[in-house]
């Protein structure tokens, strides 16, 4: 009886967290504020009042009990989006099949991971957080806020962002499993008939279940339902237009086979990943309307990227595909408005269009583009304050706001950024012997072993 | 109508362009240049305006403002462009990686513990791909460096002009030292603290027997006029270092790490030494001040190496460096981004260095560090012609790089990516063939 109370207890505080996300209010006085989709604004003021963006102008009093942030010489833009991170994820590949939509990173959610907060110090706010690309149909993904500082796992997801799920195409799918594990897919070949087979049987399910749900309310059925079945369920919503399709590629041909099987399916929400080749089938993705999520300058680190140009983002863009700029990494995440003021060196991007790889364009493709990606009324209030414009490589982040709530202030920063002390863990404990540069992949975390057993092979 | 001829004039201009790019492949050009009307950077003696730089048999011959223009010299007008030497990355591996996860296009890493004798330059690939991305974003020198374990082999500075290692060899080599490492390597390392201890004590005595053989064979080799003592191709190769001639240039990163290879060092005498990683110099910069030992700090744009630690250390650490007296030169630590040398230094400048202490760690400082200041690292008289012109501040993504010169060499301002724009910003045929 007693254990009884006190689990309803549990889940009635369990039940509370989830329905709150902490709010604030806050005046930033006096800034540049770069809105994004309406223009650049010298020495004006923007109102947030309980997580939302209320007013933008001049001279907008302070309401009473309302901090005010003096932004005078400096420059207000949207909170940073990255649309493919791993960061805050405890898990990021099930690397056991090539297909394995039913599982969701959203399970493996840690709070307490610096690297989130290392974010908030880059004017990042909101992240994708993928499932790795171990699989040719990986799992489903979360999109997170970054509150770092909440406890409980629930407090960072986006509530209401649109389901997501990650494929991936190429060496990282074929060398896991036709390498390590000796099944298809082995090849480009493999990979297509995998995803093929796996929306074929999708179907055969929903329309399995459509069927029974169908003549259920018949009277007089006797008929048993399908067995369900979260995988295929999982692929059937995909099939019904529910989920996001975000896939890892890097070459045109596989990238091309993807719209091709897309279109056969009926598949029209599509947005490719890294796609370090995406510049050669542009006029294809847009036709389409794909979209792409690219890294400003990353390649040569494996094969398939050894044929990439830094113009990829600038091309994509003036063939008219919506073009984000992710990090994929914790470092590269840390420093997303200097990865896009490179499309300025290599492509000569205008700065709305350069600062749109970061917000709002990743916020089209993660569906959430109503909510956050520009500054406006109405908007969710999720700002990043710079010192310096943010496509100078000088820039520096001095407060970034969630939900208008200022999680990160350099001024306000520590030395020492531990949140809890043990005494068992060695205090000179470092990376720094073990840091091998950024220019790994870190798309395949958690597959290592397959990985390894791989590489023996050779 | 206007737009019109813009437009016809525009397409012309494609249209030549084209014609001259299918022609033949773009080659570097050299003789006598005059640039003029520029603001030249020199790092060493300020800032001219309107100057002119004279360019003649590879080395710079003239600098100023009030500088004639040699006949014959082909002249390029830098009105409204600036000039700064070339910017040097102290620490790469440009030239021996070319795809980062084929092992066999890796030449960093040879198998041994102890290879001084094996030289960066014999494996540098003159005509890597990744080579003409770098030079045309400024970066016209690099330390390309072996990896591995304790003595991994020697490095060289090279220009990132030329056919031959010879051709692009820039008048260093230095032997590259992994110091041991003495602590824990982070969370996952599980020994205990007598484990940590013995495997570094042993590490530690490697290192001192490599040493004390190589002094034993200095000794040798000075009493038999370097004749009579067999083939050692290691003792051979450390012999410059031993002699104080050729520096080492000791790895340590963790502070621990640098404390114990500063110990080292002052322990055995050795005469030239460079540090390179470290990325916890700011945990005993001062340590590292009073040794006088100069640094080659980087990746800058990386994660803390520790997680309590605030989230700009790494961004902080040659600043922070810098201000307590340390020598710092900056390095990349990749392969196909050391063009991105540019960024880092501005990150490093904007958080603590200062933009004009950023440019000397990736222009004259790295040649001093690397002996070759009286080649390169500023534009002056008598010194290497090897420099960039932009529209604007190098280390700025805004900013392009209008020119750059090697050796004297006008280097063409393509690489494989800038092609791949060229071909695919509006793709032929686009969508539809017909």
């Amino acid at each position: 009886m007693r254990k009884l109370f006190y689990s309803s207890l549990l889940i009635i505080a369990s039940l509370n967290a989830i329905g709150q996300v902490e709010r604030g209010s806050v005046l930033i006085k006096g800034g540049t504020i770069l809105t994004i989709t309406k223009g650049t604004q010298e020495s004006t003021d923007l109102l947030i009042k309980d997580g939302k963006i209320t007013q933008i102008g001049k001279n907008i009093p302070a309401p009473q009990g309302v901090k005010v942030i003096d932004a005078t010489g400096m420059f207000v833009m949207p909170g940073i989006i990255d649309a493919h991170s791993h960061a805050g994820l405890d898990a990021i590949n099930e690397a056991t099949n090539p297909v394995t939509a039913e599982v969701f990173t959203g399970d493996a959610i840690n709070p307490f991971q610096i690297g989130l907060y290392q974010a908030l110090g880059g004017g990042v706010t909101t992240i994708h957080a993928m499932h790795g690309s171990a699989n040719a149909i990986g799992g489903q993904c979360e999109t997170l806020k970054l509150r770092y500082g909440v406890k409980d796992p629930d407090g960072l997801r986006m509530d209401g962002a649109p389901r997501t799920v990650k494929f991936a195409l190429g060496e990282n799918p074929t060398r896991v499993h036709g390498g390590a594990n000796n099944i298809l897919p082995r090849t480009r070949m493999g990979v297509e008939f995998v995803i093929r087979e796996a929306f074929s049987k999708a179907k055969e399910y929903m329309e399995a279940w459509d069927r029974f749900n169908k003549s259920k309310t018949q009277k007089g059925f006797r008929g048993a339902p399908p067995t369900y079945d979260l995988r295929l369920e999982t692929l059937a919503d995909i099939l019904r237009g529910e989920i996001i399709v975000h896939c890892h590629s890097y070459r045109a041909d596989e990238i091309f086979m993807l719209l091709k099987v897309c279109q056969d399916f009926g598949i029209k929400k599509l947005v490719f990943q890294h796609v370090n080749e995406g510049f050669k089938v542009a006029p294809e993705l847009a036709k389409f309307g794909a979209m792409a999520s690219v890294f400003a300058d990353w390649w040569a680190y494996k094969f398939e990227v050894y044929y990439s140009t830094a113009y990829n983002a600038a091309i994509l863009t003036k063939n008219g595909v919506t073009t984000s700029i992710n990090s994929d990494d914790g470092e590269l995440m840390r420093h997303l408005y200097h990865e896009a003021a490179k499309t300025q060196k290599y492509g000569a991007l205008s700065d709305d269009e350069a600062l749109s790889l970061i917000t709002l364009n990743p916020a089209k493709q993660l569906g959430i583009d109503s909510r956050v990606g520009s500054l406006e009324v109405g908007k969710e209030a999720d700002v990043a304050i710079f010192k310096g414009h943010p496509l100078s490589a000088y820039a520096v982040p001095m407060i970034t706001i969630v939900d208008g709530l200022v999680r990160f202030d350099r001024e306000k920063d520590a030395d020492d950024m531990r949140i809890y002390i043990d005494p068992n863990i060695a205090l000179d404990a470092t990376t720094a012997a073990d840091t091998g540069g950024n220019d790994v992949e870190n798309c395949l975390q958690g597959a290592e072993e397959a990985f390894n057993y791989m590489f023996d092979l050779n | 109508m206007y737009f019109i001829i813009k437009n016809i004039i525009a397409s012309t201009g494609y249209l030549l362009l084209a014609v001259t790019a299918f022609a033949q492949s773009p080659k570097g050009e050299n003789g006598t240049f005059a640039l003029t009307n520029a603001t030249i950077e020199t790092v060493t003696k300020g800032s001219i305006q309107n100057g002119t730089v004279v360019i003649s048999n590879g080395k710079i011959t003239a600098v100023g403002a009030d500088v004639a223009v040699p006949q014959g010299a082909k002249v390029i007008d830098c009105r409204g462009l600036w000039i700064y030497p070339g910017l040097i990355d102290s620490g790469t591996q440009l030239g021996l990686s070319e795809v980062g996860s084929d092992v066999r296009t890796k030449d960093f890493n040879e198998v041994g513990d102890v290879l001084p004798q094996i030289k960066a330059l014999s494996a540098v690939n003159p005509n890597s791909v990744l080579i003409p991305v770098t030079r045309i974003s400024g970066v016209t020198t690099v330390v390309a460096i072996p990896e591995g374990d304790l003595i991994p082999g020697t490095a060289a500075l090279i220009n990132l002009y030329g056919y031959t290692p010879e051709q692009m060899y820039a008048g260093f080599e230095g032997v590259a030292l992994t110091f041991p490492n003495t602590g824990r390597k982070g969370f996952f390392d599980r020994r205990t603290e007598d484990e940590i201890k013995k495997a570094a004590e042993k590490a530690v005595k490697r290192l001192n027997d490599v040493w004390d053989m190589a002094v034993q064979y200095y000794k040798l080799d000075s009493a038999t006029k370097s004749k009579g003592v067999g083939y050692y191709p290691e003792m051979q190769a450390l012999l410059p270092v031993i002699k104080g001639e050729r520096s080492l240039m000791i790895k340590a990163s963790a502070s621990k790490d640098i404390q114990a290879a500063l110990k080292w060092v002052a322990e055995r005498k050795v005469k030239k030494v460079i540090f390179t990683g470290v990325e916890e110099g700011w945990r005993v910069a001062d340590q590292i001040a009073k040794a006088g030992i100069p640094v080659i700090a980087g990746p800058v744009l990386s994660l803390p190496t520790r997680d309590y630690d605030r989230y700009d250390k790494p961004y902080a650490n040659p600043g922070l460096m810098k201000k307590a007296g340390v020598k710092v030169a900056l390095c990349t630590g990749g392969a196909e981004n050391v063009r991105n040398l540019p960024y880092h230094a501005a990150f490093a400048a904007a958080y603590g260095m200062g933009k004009e202490e950023a440019l000397r760690s990736v222009t004259i400082v790295p040649a001093e560090i690397l002996g070759v200041a009286d080649k390169l690292g500023s534009i002056e008289v008598g010194k290497n012609a090897t420099l960039l012109v932009s529209d604007g501040d190098p280390f700025e993504t805004k900013t392009s790089i209008k020119y750059v010169f090697i050796d004297g060499w006008k280097v063409p301002m393509v690489s494989r990516q800038t092609e791949l724009y060229e071909e695919f910003l509006k793709r032929e045929p686009g969508v539809s063939k017909n």
